[in-house]
């Protein structure tokens, strides 16, 4: 093997922690209820059809897509739905969330649930788009944008490649790795009917090379097909972030504020290429996907399939519950998770992750004085100085941060990551971005 | 009901803090201390131990009683500035100076701006030209490196290889009429000349130096910036007087040039952000050092050419961007405003 590919610019490496990546994929159990959140994309949330008291089946539509960006979503499990109520998600608020009460688990009729792989694409473009959509799939790697938004490219952009990511450059997750290892055929063919979707004649997969078994597996298998080729990524945090794959893979850049396809690139997570897969040939909407539960204290790391709306209590007990010393609770990985402070949070399609961290480790660091040392700015995969745009935020000096490119930051954390100051760069970061976002918002209405 | 931290990403945290970068500083200083002591005995550990208890000590006293804040003298910075204050003066400077230039590197240098990270200038420069100022004779009275293994000598003082030419050439003598008073190489390399207490031994400074870079706490653009500049500049000028200038070679290795370059213009606080405005503020360090060492009037300019630049440090930060992504040949985008 040559010289890996990575991308240019900034990246960490922090120690990669894959405790679960021999774990296979283990069905939980149907809880007794679920709790779904009908904001679980990114978009406009979704507006529920059903009421109190109605009887769902597993697969059944549920709620539908309120706008061009937002999703359908379909009951996980069957029984009664109890009432449609606030409850706390994984953003830490309460939101609009379908309660369901299970009993058995009938599902739609129409779902395909044999285990058999079809390979025969029978439906066309626009069907699968149109398939995609009703199916309620979302970016599984945790930015939840509606896929078929991405399979509808703009008037006058033409998708030249479709990138597959199966980097999962998060330490401790590995659904992606398991998905990759267990589901590859399905994947192989998930990918086929997007490039079918999308009418594109090559398609890339970018793979971390602490994944070799997943790369050789993959490789093998993509062998049937020339027009997708499987490239291994030197082991760079954030490589899975689009911009930062897309230059790994083709050393293209995306222009500041634009989207992957200005290069003409389309890229797609592994799992959601799987759920796409079982969209197409086996009309199984998106209501369950492989989450890592995981932890140095966690007696059983595992990668779960799970029921969305399934309680993350469920699958902590699960993987042999939750340590005495646990004190942090993530949904997602350590760099870009979220932290939860309620165990009954649901699961959702962006869930990836459980990850439950010491209490040692959970500390908040002193912050200390910057000393300009420019550890943020080396790291920095967008090519911003997070020192400064750090103090343009804290002092309000939103022209100057919008001027410095703050609208760029893609939040991966690596700045703060390596703060010797322990600085909370991220923090500030996000707060600078949600103002300038919002000057420019107004700025545009007038 | 669980009691779970909230904190936003990323959750965990690199190896990195401001104690462990001074720590490693310290560490990369040892061999050219080690040179130093070797070469001007206890005369060398009594400036050292002076520098570094007074600079901690005004940084405690100001903390404390004038500031009345933290007090944070265990960060190590205070003694990463006593110890480069030392590397900086001659080693039979009397006690009380020591004592007057770690009140001006911490006071003046450092507190007075706001502390760690505030600084505009170098402090341990700032004290060092402040100390040159005020007191010219004993600043430049270099005691004769005699190795502490011959056991203890009258101290004798001689002048430095930059100041042997400065001299000789300023009388009218020439460069090969010189050559019999300069020190060899080999002893700028091991540090058997005349100078500063930290800055004699070229080849200590330079393991020194390997283990900055190793350990990533600082980067090669500045000292290869600057010691390339240095190089490329004197070598113009002896090849255009061999007789009237002094060789490339005989400027990297003498005076205070490695020092300066690997040690001094690579703080932090007082260099530039990105490696572009790295490469321009060597590059500034480097043509001030040879400007004032041919034709300024004191044979030694890298103090004051690193303090020069440190002023315009802001500038470059502002000129000088890291390359964006996105964003074509490094030139960034303009937004709007708003």
């Amino acid at each position: 093997m040559g010289i890996l590919k990575t991308f240019v610019l900034g990246g960490v490496h922090p120690a990669e922690n894959k405790l679960s990546a021999n774990a296979a994929i283990e069905a939980v159990p149907v809880p007794k209820q679920v709790i779904i959140p009908l904001g679980q994309n990114l978009g406009a949330p979704s507006k529920p059809i059903v009421k109190k008291g109605d009887q769902v089946k597993t697969g059944q539509l549920i709620a539908e897509a309120s706008g061009f960006i937002s999703a359908n979503i379909h009951s996980p499990v069957s029984g009664t739905v109890l009432k449609i109520d606030q409850f706390i998600d994984v953003t830490g608020y309460k939101r609009p969330c379908v309660f369901i009460h299970v009993e058995g688990d009938e599902w739609d009729e129409s779902i395909d649930r044999s285990d058999k792989l079809e390979t025969h694409i029978s439906l066309s473009s626009e069907e699968i788009v149109a398939r995609v959509k009703a199916s309620g799939i979302v970016g599984l790697g945790g930015a939840t944008f509606p896929t078929s938004v991405k399979l509808m490219p703009p008037p006058g952009k033409k998708a030249e490649y479709l990138i597959i990511n199966g980097v999962e450059c998060e330490p401790y997750l590995t659904s992606d790795h398991r998905m990759m290892l267990e589901k590859g055929s399905e994947i192989i063919v998930g990918i086929q009917i997007l490039m079918k979707a999308l009418l594109v004649e090559k398609a890339i997969i970018g793979i971390e090379n602490n994944k070799t078994d997943a790369i050789n597996h993959l490789t093998e298998l993509a062998k049937t097909d020339e027009r997708i080729r499987v490239i291994a990524l030197k082991v760079r945090y954030p490589q899975g972030g689009e911009k930062q794959l897309i230059k790994a893979a083709l050393n293209r850049e995306v222009p500041s504020g634009k989207l992957p396809i200005e290069v003409g690139c389309v890229v797609q997570n592994v799992s959601t290429a799987f759920a796409v897969y079982e969209a197409v040939q086996k009309n199984k909407p998106l209501f369950e996907r492989v989450v890592t539960v995981t932890g140095k204290a966690v007696k059983k790391p595992s990668n779960f399939l799970v029921r969305i709306g399934t309680s993350t209590q469920d699958l902590i007990d699960a993987a042999a519950g939750l340590p005495e010393s646990t004190g942090k609770v993530i949904s997602g990985g350590p760099m870009m998770g979220k932290a939860i402070t309620e165990l009954d949070t649901p699961i959702v399609k962006g869930t990836s992750g459980i990850l439950l961290m010491e209490k040692t480790e959970s500390r908040r660091l002193v912050e200390n004085p910057c000393i300009r040392c420019s550890r943020c700015t080396y790291a920095c995969p967008m090519g911003l100085e997070p020192y400064l745009l750090t103090k343009a935020a804290k002092l309000g000096k939103l022209q100057m941060a919008e001027k410095e490119m703050i609208m760029d930051c893609i939040e991966c954390g690596s700045c703060q990551y390596t703060c010797p100051s322990g600085i909370p760069l991220l923090d500030y970061l996000r707060l600078g971005k949600i103002k300038v976002g919002r000057a420019i918002r107004t700025r545009i209405k007038k | 009901m669980n009691k779970f931290t909230i904190a936003g990403s990323p959750h965990i945290h690199g190896d990195e803090s401001t104690k462990k970068i001074m720590v490693g500083v310290v560490i990369a200083l040892v061999p050219a201390m080690l040179v130093g002591v070797y070469y001007f005995g206890v005369d060398a550990i009594r400036v050292l131990l002076l520098a570094i208890i007074a600079s901690l000590f005004f940084e405690w006293l100001i903390q404390k009683y004038l500031i009345k804040g933290t007090v944070t003298i265990m960060d190590g910075s205070a003694l990463v500035t006593g110890i480069l204050l030392a590397m900086n003066v001659p080693s039979n400077l009397p006690g009380w100076m020591v004592v007057v230039g770690a009140l001006v590197a911490i006071g003046m240098a450092k507190m007075s701006f706001g502390g760690l990270g505030k600084n505009i200038f170098n402090p341990a420069l700032v004290a060092r030209v402040f100390l040159l100022v005020s007191f010219p004779v004993q600043m430049t009275s270099w005691p004769k490196p005699a190795p502490i293994t011959d056991g203890l000598a009258d101290v004798i003082t001689g002048p430095t290889p930059l100041g042997i030419v400065k001299e000789g050439l300023g009388n009218g003598q020439t460069m090969s009429q010189l050559a019999s008073e300069l020190p060899s190489y080999t002893r700028d390399m091991v540090g058997n000349i005349g100078g500063s207490l930290g800055e004699v031994s070229v080849i200590a400074i330079l393991l020194g130096g390997i283990y900055l870079l190793w350990k990533k706490i600082i980067t090669w653009h500045i000292p290869v910036s600057i010691l390339v500049t240095v190089g490329v500049f004197s070598g113009l000028m002896w090849g255009s007087n061999p007789e009237y200038y002094a060789d490339p070679v005989f400027h990297l290795l003498t005076g205070g040039l490695m020092l300066g370059a690997i040690f001094m213009a690579t703080d932090m606080v007082t260099s530039p952000m990105t490696k572009s405005g790295q490469i321009i503020f060597g590059f500034g360090v480097g043509l001030l050092t040879i400007l004032i060492r041919l034709w300024g009037a004191y044979p030694e300019g890298v103090s004051f050419a690193i303090l020069i630049m440190n002023a315009v440090v802001p500038l470059i930060n502002k000129g000088f961007k890291p390359k964006r992504f996105g964003a074509k040949s490094g030139v960034p985008i303009k937004a709007k405003s708003l």
